[in-house]
């Protein structure tokens, strides 16, 4: 589904990520590590589109295509999310109508009819009890006066009714405290389908028991430096990165 | 986005080339202002004896008066003497059907959902040749008479009505007021004029759409509205579609009596040509609205902005009445070069009189947005109250936004709150956007009417779903 070749992106001409090698294949769930500043929500945000920043190298192919000539809007489209760290208020707008636009704008994209509004408003429902999203935030302005649980549930939320082949959630669970964590996490669970895949970057092992991956690796300093199963993600909660970045460097 | 901007240059542009400038048969008198012309205009219109007077008084006070530089807006010398001050229409249709009328202009009415009807008279189709408004109009008519509700246009109402015209024309914008009232009031060419009788409540919106005969008196337009006591009216005014105009000088006046326990809304979506991208060409747009509140008698105006070169223009409400209400609603939105002044007035004199200001600003492109209003609290207004909110919006970093509040409270016991905020649209906003999939455009328009929905929503339904649509239109290109 993705795949990853020798990715180099910088930011203020800074290099943040050099050389990512990485790839994902429908039905596999991906923990991505790593300590502070290693390049983890840039690799997610240049994934996403970004235009902050800037792809020096590499080469990113998605179901075949080359994601990295795509607009950010038709990556989305095509089927990849971004459930963002600091999900962002746009005042006024409310979450039904944002993704009704959404949602039909995607529709457009695959050749598909437009929901009708019945259809819309019971998909609506239907999607926020995955999260045990109170169906009230939906005719609230998108993550206006949200708390910082709900603005994370919301996200989880987005992505039940745009059903992502490929999600990527940018620590999804920060923030987030232990009965939040729960729902989003056993959330993400369900939305889990042999056709779709989903990259977790998380700094606790904690979301990984609702979220279980099928692989884990450590982001440092702008390269994948090891990978393994879920158990890795334990290991690293116990004794923290240090052996691994003094072995890699 | 290319396909759209083209439509958009097509539409704001160059649509002179398609002959958007109907072959209007017009009669047209000399160039130039002097007393004559005065005279002229009002022979014309066969107008009576007292009219004449009160045009000619108005014209020696502009005489005296000096164009208004107080504003933020720069604005060039106009040749007042190089202007042609009347010319009756007498319009020949240009097509005899739609199917004649550009396609892509036709698109565009599509998009803001314009009426058939209304496309036609913009587009310049001959109305009768495919639809009977005569006998809708009549319908119309019927039913407001059956009231004893007057709508008809000034020159009708001159004719028809003329005491209740001269009890009340000047009464609240008076040819002193300004030098573009004054100039109104000398040489106006026509206009509408609407009587609610005693406890009447008009049942239906009073709008362009049923006047489409009284199109094309843009330039000095002239409205007198006037609800008397225990009445209701909701007028319409303007058209979202994209109105054109020859004359790059507009001062119109409207004048709005609200007596005892009467209720009048006034909506406006304003939006003249507004120059093109390179801020050449454009209406200038200098109008003075004000409505007089009697006891208990209420006025709102709502309005969304988007045309013109030059805006200037402060729709007001003197509350002399005890407990009346003043309302203003606005959104205003400049692209390009455009320029806009405006705001409002809330003038309370008497007890318990409350006003409420919602602004909202857009500005976009290389644009100057400013509001200005004024709340003044007049010794006797006890208990006076007014809550102000002036919002900006900014949207890339070369436009401005400035807010100019002026409070002046002689009254103790007035309550006046001012809150004001700036905002620009994010980056983040737009990247959340389109990582949901929506395009630029897309979510700017989305953004700017969550922004500017508190005023939308005290529009009437129709016209509020019109203007949303106007307002993503008149921001396409202005982001990326």
């Amino acid at each position: 589904m993705l795949e990853v070749k020798n990715l180099h992106a910088t930011v203020d001409g800074k290099e943040i990520l050099r050389g990512i090698n990485f790839s994902v294949k429908a039905g596999e769930v991906h923990a991505i590590m790593g300590p502070n500043g290693s390049g983890k929500s840039t690799f997610a945000s240049v994934l996403a589109g970004n235009e902050r920043f800037t792809v020096t190298e590499g080469e990113v192919l998605y179901e075949g295509h080359d994601l990295l000539s795509m607009s950010i809007e038709d990556r989305a489209r095509a089927g990849i999310f971004l459930g963002f760290q600091y999900p962002v208020e746009i005042p006024g707008v409310s979450m039904a109508n944002f993704l009704k636009v959404a949602l039909q704008e995607k529709r457009k994209y695959q050749g598909l009819e437009p929901l009708s509004a019945s259809e819309f408003l019971r998909m609506m429902r239907d999607r926020a009890s995955v999260v045990e999203l109170d169906s009230k935030l939906t005719s609230r302005a998108v993550n206006e006066g949200f708390s910082g649980g709900e603005k994370k549930k919301n996200e989880i939320f987005q992505m039940a009714m745009l059903e992502p082949k490929l999600a990527i959630l940018d620590e999804t669970d920060s923030g987030l405290d232990i009965d939040a964590l729960r729902i989003v996490g056993t959330g993400v669970t369900k939305l889990k389908r042999p056709d779709n895949a989903t990259i977790v970057i998380t700094h606790y092992q904690r979301l990984l028991d609702y979220i279980v991956p099928d692989y884990v690796h450590v982001l440092y300093k702008g390269r994948i430096i090891y990978s393994g199963d879920k158990d890795l993600a334990l290991k690293l909660e116990k004794e923290g990165y240090d052996w691994l970045i003094n072995q890699y460097e | 986005m290319e396909e759209k901007d083209k439509i958009l240059d097509d539409l704001t542009g160059s649509e002179y080339k398609y002959g958007f400038v109907t072959d209007i048969d017009t009669e047209v008198i000399p160039k130039g202002l002097n007393e004559e012309i005065v005279r002229l205009i009002s022979q014309k219109k066969g107008e009576p004896a007292w009219m004449t007077e009160f045009r000619l008084k108005a014209y020696r006070h502009w005489q005296t008066m000096k164009m208004p530089r107080w504003a933020h807006l720069d604005i060039p010398e106009i040749d007042f003497q190089a202007i042609s001050y009347y010319a009756a229409p007498r319009p020949k249709p240009k097509y005899e059907s739609l199917d004649e009328v550009d396609p892509e202009l036709l698109s565009t009415f599509e998009k803001l959902g314009v009426p058939i009807e209304e496309r036609m008279m913009l587009a310049g189709v001959a109305v009768d040749a495919v639809m009977d408004s005569v006998s809708v109009k009549t319908t119309f008519k019927q039913t407001l008479a059956e009231k004893g509700i007057i709508f008809c246009s000034m020159s009708e109402a001159l004719r028809d009505y003329p005491d209740l015209v001269r009890k009340y024309l000047g009464s609240v914008v008076p040819y002193t007021d300004n030098f573009f009232a004054a100039l109104n009031a000398a040489v106006f060419s026509d206009g509408s004029f609407c009587y609610i009788p005693k406890g009447v409540r008009c049942p239906m919106e009073l709008s362009t759409y049923f006047r489409i005969n009284a199109a094309g008196t843009g330039q000095f337009e002239r409205t007198l509205i006037v609800a008397d006591e225990g009445a209701y009216v909701s007028y319409m005014e303007g058209c979202t579609a994209p109105m054109r105009d020859e004359n790059q000088l507009h001062a119109a006046v409207v004048e709005i009596v609200v007596l005892k326990d009467a209720e009048v809304k006034y909506s406006t979506v304003q939006n003249w040509y507004p120059g093109d991208k390179q801020g050449r060409g454009g209406v200038y747009n200098f109008v003075t609205k004000r409505g007089m509140c009697r006891e208990n008698a209420r006025l709102s105006w709502t309005q969304v902005e988007t045309g013109s070169a030059i805006t200037w223009k402060y729709p007001s409400c003197i509350l002399a009445g005890d407990n009346s209400v003043g309302e203003f609603y606005s959104v205003a939105v400049t692209n390009n070069y455009q320029q806009a002044d405006t705001g409002t007035r809330m003038i309370h004199l008497g007890r318990g009189t409350r006003s409420r200001i919602v602004s909202k600003g857009i500005s976009a492109g290389q644009s100057q947005n400013s509001y200005r209003g004024l709340v003044r609290v007049s010794r006797k207004a006890e208990g006076a109250r007014n809550y102000s909110q002036c919002d900006s919006l900014l949207i890339g970093d070369r436009c401005g936004a400035h807010t100019f509040p002026y409070i002046e409270v002689d009254n103790p016991s007035a309550i006046v709150e001012h809150e004001a905020t700036t905002s620009k649209i994010g980056e983040d906003q737009l990247f959340y956007c389109n990582q949901r999939g929506l395009s630029t455009e897309d979510a700017v328009g989305l953004i700017v009417n969550g922004y500017a929905k508190e005023v939308l929503n005290k529009l009437p339904m129709e016209f509020a779903v019109e203007a949303q649509k106007l307002l993503s239109i008149s921001l396409e290109g202005s982001v990326g």
